[in-house]
């Protein structure tokens, strides 16, 4: 990914190698450039300041006040908020649940959709250059269909498709002779109904990182598989050693993004486990929050709940950073230099034939 | 030129040799790929499509038929279950503020998202990269962390169940996403026009609404229908910040309904009201999903 913007840019800035970065400051502040600046960039930062921001550090400061919301009086209670959390059965439970969903979802999703993505890019007919399969596009735009969906509308469908008596999946479980799943309700067990519940995140969200890792997939360049086919390496050789080192990063990216995703998951519960599930084992912080916050009016508590949220999603992308690290990713110079001499060797191999 | 068709041709003799060399074993393992790879496809794609049409067939049936067989067709097809959606479920009204809300907000984002990028991308001044990270950093950040500050944030500037207030709140979250798509693209476009521009006496306004903007319209255009997507997913900030019913847009309104319908008074309508719900959003997909592709592999350049 880095690369290739480095390539556009010096691409852009070759006729005029002096551009690049914005223009040298030779005008004086005129009207027209104080006003444009105040429009261009004062208009957007104040909004976002205002919105996004402030609201960020407010909540900072409020999740150590028992503050109650419509009342202006609060006190400063420091960490109790924090200590109250952690003593707390339920939030211990929907902290719990969280921790499942973001180790489970975005493991799955990946998978399916590399394991999709790899399948419609390589799998073509193996006489001569690496082809995509045979209708690839259908297969595209079919995965692609349940992210136009709006994931509340996912929930629902899949909310009904579970239903004990009358869901298509009971349906189609008891048609193949198994009849322990006539009227077994999937979101009614404690057992089932937390992976029936990431069955349905990542159904929902393979289809758009398939897309995505499809795009990645198309920019490694060719000559890597050319190399290793003369190398004699067959289709699952190249996806294990030119496909998926080359579109690491990307994974990364699509990792951080799920994770983030998946310890929220506010809509899909909401959809499809309103109530938090048989005995809580579904409830999310997300849900949590929401009900102290706007059932229950306790607003110091609820923020605080978000602080927890934003920390967990925190040390999750730090995790997902240290692993890609230790297991030899991130864009270092010296990976790329041997990935391109690799290159080159392999052409001049080529050549020598 | 003759010199890159030599290579060609060196290239395809390379490859004509070194697939005769492909020994049997690889051929087999490649079919075996091919197999597996058909497989996996056409199993994703039974588990996508299953549901939806199975959701489909089942908007046309009577709760009763619904409730006793989850396979059957309907025995009449029952075009009422979305007369009785429309109205019970109100989705005409809520459809109509999905739309308001989301292409005010998609206009706005899309302005003030290019602004923001152009200048950070193209322009010097202290301050760049801090606004730069700032944002980044409300990228990764919950929702959730904010919403509750949000709430009242709108409360004060008496914003709270307004369309105004619901719009600026999209408009603010889904700025840091707009901005860094478009800050790559600024980066990439050529100066020299820019510079061309200038020389003709355009001032800074007239050079981004006359050239760069225009010259910046496949990003836009990428950037757009995904802002669009997400602002029209969108649930959380509806539902805690935009509680007047009768402003409530999609999302909320179906939710809201299948609750109302919790103890399956009526499933048909249900159904119907669902497909309602997606088959328009599905219609405009599969029109521009040519450029949906395009876009996710511009989206990787950042």
């Amino acid at each position: 990914m880095k690369d290739k913007t480095t390539i556009s840019d010096t691409a852009s800035s070759r006729p005029v190698p002096a551009a690049r970065g914005g223009r040298p400051r030779r005008r004086k502040l005129t009207f027209d450039r104080v006003t444009f600046f105040l429009a261009f960039l004062g208009l957007p930062v104040a909004i976002f300041v205002i919105f996004v921001l402030y609201p960020f550090a407010q909540a900072i400061f409020w999740a150590m006040t028992n503050w109650r919301g419509f009342s202006p009086d609060y006190d400063f209670i420091g960490l109790d908020n924090f200590v109250k959390m952690f003593q707390d059965d339920v939030f211990l439970k929907a902290l719990r649940n969280v921790a499942l969903l973001a180790a489970f979802v975005p493991l799955v999703t990946l998978t399916l959709a590399l394991g999709v993505a790899v399948a419609i890019t390589l799998g073509g007919p193996s006489k001569g250059p690496v082809r995509g399969i045979k209708g690839a596009s259908f297969y595209r735009i079919v995965s692609f269909f349940p992210y136009v969906v709006p994931a509340i509308i996912v929930g629902l469908i899949w909310a009904q498709m579970y239903d004990p008596n009358a869901g298509l999946v009971n349906g189609i479980l008891s048609g193949l002779g198994l009849d322990g799943f006539k009227e077994f309700a999937w979101l009614g067990e404690q057992a089932t109904a937390m992976p029936a519940l990431m069955f349905v995140i990542v159904w929902g969200l393979v289809g758009f990182y398939a897309v995505l890792f499809i795009a990645a997939i198309k920019g490694v360049p060719a000559e890597l598989y050319e190399a290793a086919r003369i190398d004699g390496a067959g289709r699952f050789r190249m996806t294990i050693s030119v496909t998926l080192p080359a579109i690491r990063d990307s994974v990364q990216t699509a990792y951080i993004y799920l994770g983030i995703a998946a310890l929220d998951a506010f809509v899909y519960v909401q959809a499809m486990l309103p109530g938090g599930g048989p005995n809580n084992s579904t409830l999310t912080i997300s849900q949590r929050l929401f009900n102290v916050a706007f059932a229950k009016q306790q607003f110091g508590l609820a923020t605080a709940m978000g602080v927890v949220l934003a920390v967990v999603t925190l040390v999750f992308a730090a995790l997902v950073f240290a692993v890609n690290r230790l297991t030899g990713g991130g864009e270092s110079e010296g990976r790329k230099e041997a990935r391109g001499l690799k290159a080159r060797r392999a052409v001049a191999k080529g050549g020598a034939q | 030129m003759s010199v890159i068709a030599a290579d060609r041709k060196q290239a395809r003799d390379q490859k004509r040799a070194s697939d005769q060399k492909l020994t049997k074993a690889v051929a087999g393992s490649d079919r075996r790929f091919a197999v597996i790879a058909h497989g996996l496809l056409i199993l994703w794609s039974v588990i996508v499509i299953l549901p939806m049409l199975w959701v489909l067939v089942s908007s046309f049936k009577t709760t009763k038929e619904i409730l006793s067989s989850p396979f059957a067709l309907p025995k009449h097809w029952q075009f009422d279950n979305y007369s009785r959606a429309w109205s019970d479920a109100s989705i005409g009204k809520y459809f109509l503020n999905s739309v308001i809300v989301v292409v005010c907000a998609l206009v706005l984002v899309m302005l003030l998202g290019a602004m923001c990028a152009y200048v950070l991308a193209r322009f010097q001044f202290p301050g760049r990269r801090l606004i730069y990270y700032v944002m980044l950093a409300g990228l990764t950040f919950p929702v959730f962390l904010a919403i509750v500050p949000l709430f009242f944030q709108l409360q004060n500037f008496g914003l709270l169940n307004t369309r105004p207030g619901l719009i600026l709140t999209y408009v603010a979250f889904a700025l840091p996403f707009t901005m860094f798509f478009l800050y790559a693209f600024f980066r990439s476009l050529p100066h020299d026009v820019y510079e061309a521009a200038l020389i003709d006496g355009a001032g800074d306004w007239r050079a981004f609404f006359q050239v760069m903007l225009p010259m910046a319209r496949p990003g836009m255009a990428a950037v757009a229908i995904f802002n669009f997507l997400g602002l029209w997913n969108q649930f959380l900030l509806p539902v805690a910040l935009n509680t007047d019913q009768d402003k409530w847009v999609l999302t909320q309104g179906m939710a809201a309904y299948a609750s109302s319908q919790a103890y399956g008074i009526d499933y048909g309508a249900l159904f119907a009201a669902i497909v309602v719900t997606v088959v328009p959003v599905l219609i405009v997909y599969v029109i521009f999903q040519r450029r949906i592709a395009g876009s996710v592999s511009q989206g990787t350049f950042r």
